[in-house]
């Protein structure tokens, strides 16, 4: 069974986004346990991203939201302006996707680094300094004392997201957001500083929620992950079954679509069709245009059933097929243009 | 590239904007038409002896290049020749009433600024009704010319209400303030509401960065982050636009001062143009571009300073 041992850290319950008429996120339910780190992958559009954004209720006033996000019991919604500061500086951190827009560029990285300890911990100018020097030299910026003067646009990208992630922990927060932290580095950056905030969270004990695209990266770094599709998860997975097993077809198609650096060379393959954004999906399954498991009883939406170590939300899943066969089965039906039949099918409107 | 450097490259730039604004300035009063000497003659018919006498003393018949040196070093060594008309020196025209028009400048600039930062502020960080309210004032006063608004600022406060003078520059600082409010009013409403504009505008843009949204999940108050990344990033560019605003205050003033009858260097400018006294107003013209690109010059110095990723100065 799935379900955290422990009672949950962070706790999202049938989360709804909806842009007015588009509905973003539909029904997302998750839970991270005290320290444990999470993955959550999919596609730009998937609303992975609004996800993590409603958790620090950082969403644009636009956006309507259903459902509840609990962080240690507490309903975050009901927060009051207090009480949602209190939980912004101590409880959840996050780490954004790209610290050159995310820092600003008119104060230097010292102000950044101390700006939290100073105004919020109620630190001395001194004492905050000589905190987020330590900090940087942490996360493995060199020449500490030297950036603390120096000012954003003057640093890599890499450092930026090294000061950004030394921010973060600097506030000791339980939880940590992160928001595709690597995606705006070069690929030796990405390893670098995903290690560091891997090896630093994990030291200190804190939860993480990661954000990512990358199915590899969230399971080398996850104790679990989560896929979303079109709003919605579709499947849980401890990260080790995950490659191994996935219990989605979308699942498998994606672990089948990442390029192999071992092996006989091949064309590369893709998941049929375009990823679509919740309100474009059709009802039923989401994923029904482009599976080629789909049959009739996709016109119901399945729910997100546990299932061996996990969750998923598939009619066809089932505990004694390997993911591998389904892989298999999967190419087969792709080649006998399964694809164009089923968008025939469509019935959304 | 340090601070020495940078402010030296400006002030070389600002003397060769000023030496090309007096050449431009001196070159296009000189092909004007009309003759200076049939001017200065003052009668109907002047004999033509007389009209010789004063082309030899204005040395009029000199080559162009050496009508515009001879003034070019009068300007250099305070003597921006005479007045045809007052026959009088043009410093000591220039003299009497540039405190008048100075203070009449920073009077509408002070406006300026108090009101246009202060209303777009609010603006931006106030609700969508505020907003609004203020986006259809500011487009009301940007579009109301200086010389409508004098007429119903005279109107209405000098000869309905008679709650201030009408007429003059008054003495003093409490006359002078007293005097000179109608007019300041006046010249700063359509500026205020250009610098409430651009204010608000880039409040907004800062309100809804993605840095902002940094300093508020980390749960910094609310003040804070409007002060310390709203405001404090927003103050670059209004900065810049201010200043130009302030710097064109200077030119505009011509208008308010003929309409107010303050007798100051906007009023003489006038004056002097309709009666072609060409020595005061290519004075003026200096006057009013070396106070333009000289303000211009500080506010560029002062957004260099502001904002770290301007290069020149660090």
């Amino acid at each position: 069974m799935s379900g955290p041992r422990e009672p949950a850290l962070l706790r999202v319950e049938d989360l709804h986004v909806e842009a007015p008429g588009r509905p973003l996120v539909r029904g997302v339910g998750l839970d991270v346990a005290p320290g444990e780190a999470f993955g959550l992958v999919g596609e730009s559009g998937s609303g992975k991203s609004l996800t993590a954004r409603a958790v620090l209720r950082l969403l644009p006033r636009a956006l309507r939201t259903r459902g509840r996000i609990l962080f240690d019991g507490a309903d975050v919604g009901a927060f009051t302006p207090a009480g949602l500061r209190r939980y912004r500086s101590g409880g959840v951190g996050m780490v954004f996707q790209d610290p050159r827009a995310h820092i600003n560029p008119v104060r230097s990285v010292g102000d950044f680094l101390t700006e939290g300890l100073r105004t919020v911990g109620g630190a001395s100018r001194r004492r905050a300094e000589s905190e987020a020097v330590g900090l940087l030299e942490e996360v493995g910026v060199d020449a500490a004392p030297r950036r603390m003067r120096q000012w954003p646009h003057e640093l890599s990208g890499g450092l930026l997201q090294r000061v950004m992630i030394a921010s973060v922990l600097a506030a000791r927060p339980r939880l940590i957001l992160a928001d595709e932290p690597t995606t705006a580095l070069d690929a030796t950056t990405q390893e670098e500083v995903m290690a560091i905030l891997g090896d630093l969270r994990r030291e200190r004990g804190a939860a993480l929620l990661f954000i990512t695209h990358d199915l590899d990266l969230a399971a080398a770094v996850c104790d679990r992950v989560g896929v979303m599709y079109a709003g919605r998860v579709v499947e849980e997975l401890p990260a080790r079954e995950l490659e191994r097993r996935p219990l989605h077809p979308y699942t498998a198609g994606l672990l089948r679509a990442r390029p192999r650096i071992r092996g006989p060379r091949g064309r590369l393959e893709a998941v049929p069709g375009r990823p679509l954004p919740a309100y474009e999906a059709p009802d039923g399954c989401a994923f029904r245009d482009r599976c080629p498991r789909a049959a009739e009883v996709c016109a119901a939406a399945p729910p997100l059933r546990p299932l061996g170590a996990g969750r998923v939300a598939c009619h066809f899943a089932d505990e004694g097929a390997p993911g591998t066969d389904f892989g298999e089965d999967v190419g087969e039906d792709a080649g006998g243009g399964a694809p164009g039949e089923i968008g025939e099918e469509d019935r959304r409107g | 590239m340090n601070v020495i450097s940078f402010a030296l490259r400006r002030a070389l730039g600002l003397v060769l904007t000023l030496f090309a604004a007096s050449f431009l300035i001196f070159g296009g009063l000189y092909a004007a038409p009309g003759d200076p000497a049939a001017l200065l003659a003052g009668g109907q018919r002047p004999n033509p002896e007389v009209l010789a006498a004063i082309r030899a003393e204005y040395r009029l018949d000199d080559p162009f290049l050496l009508q515009y040196g001879h003034w070019l070093a009068g300007l250099l060594t305070g003597d921006p020749g005479t007045s045809a008309v007052y026959r009088t020196g043009v410093g000591g025209l220039i003299a009497e009433r540039a405190a008048t028009t100075a203070f009449l400048v920073a009077y509408a600039g002070a406006l300026i600024i108090a009101a246009g930062l202060g209303l777009g502020t609010l603006a931006a960080l106030g609700g969508p009704a505020v907003g609004r309210t203020l986006t259809v004032a500011t487009s009301a006063a940007q579009a109301a010319p200086p010389f409508v608004v004098a007429t119903l600022l005279i109107w209405l406060f000098a000869t309905r209400l008679g709650w201030l003078p009408v007429y003059g520059a008054g003495s003093g600082f409490a006359g002078r303030l007293e005097h000179l409010t109608l007019p300041a009013v006046a010249l700063a409403l359509s500026f205020t509401a250009y610098v409430a504009r651009v204010t608000r505008t880039a409040v907004r843009g800062e309100l809804h960065s993605d840095h902002v949204g940094t300093a508020e999940a980390r749960g910094l108050p609310r003040a804070a982050v409007v002060r310390r990344h709203v405001l404090r990033n927003a103050a670059a560019p209004v900065m810049t636009v201010s200043g130009l605003t302030l710097a064109g205050l200077f030119a505009g003033t011509a208008i308010v001062e003929e309409a107010f009858g303050v007798n100051g260097l906007g009023s003489l400018l006038v004056q002097s143009a309709a009666r072609q006294d060409m020595a005061v107003v290519m004075a003026l013209s200096m006057l009013i571009v070396t106070a333009f690109t000289a303000v211009n010059t500080l506010v560029d110095a002062a957004s260099a300073l502001l904002d770290p990723r301007v290069p020149q100065v660090r």
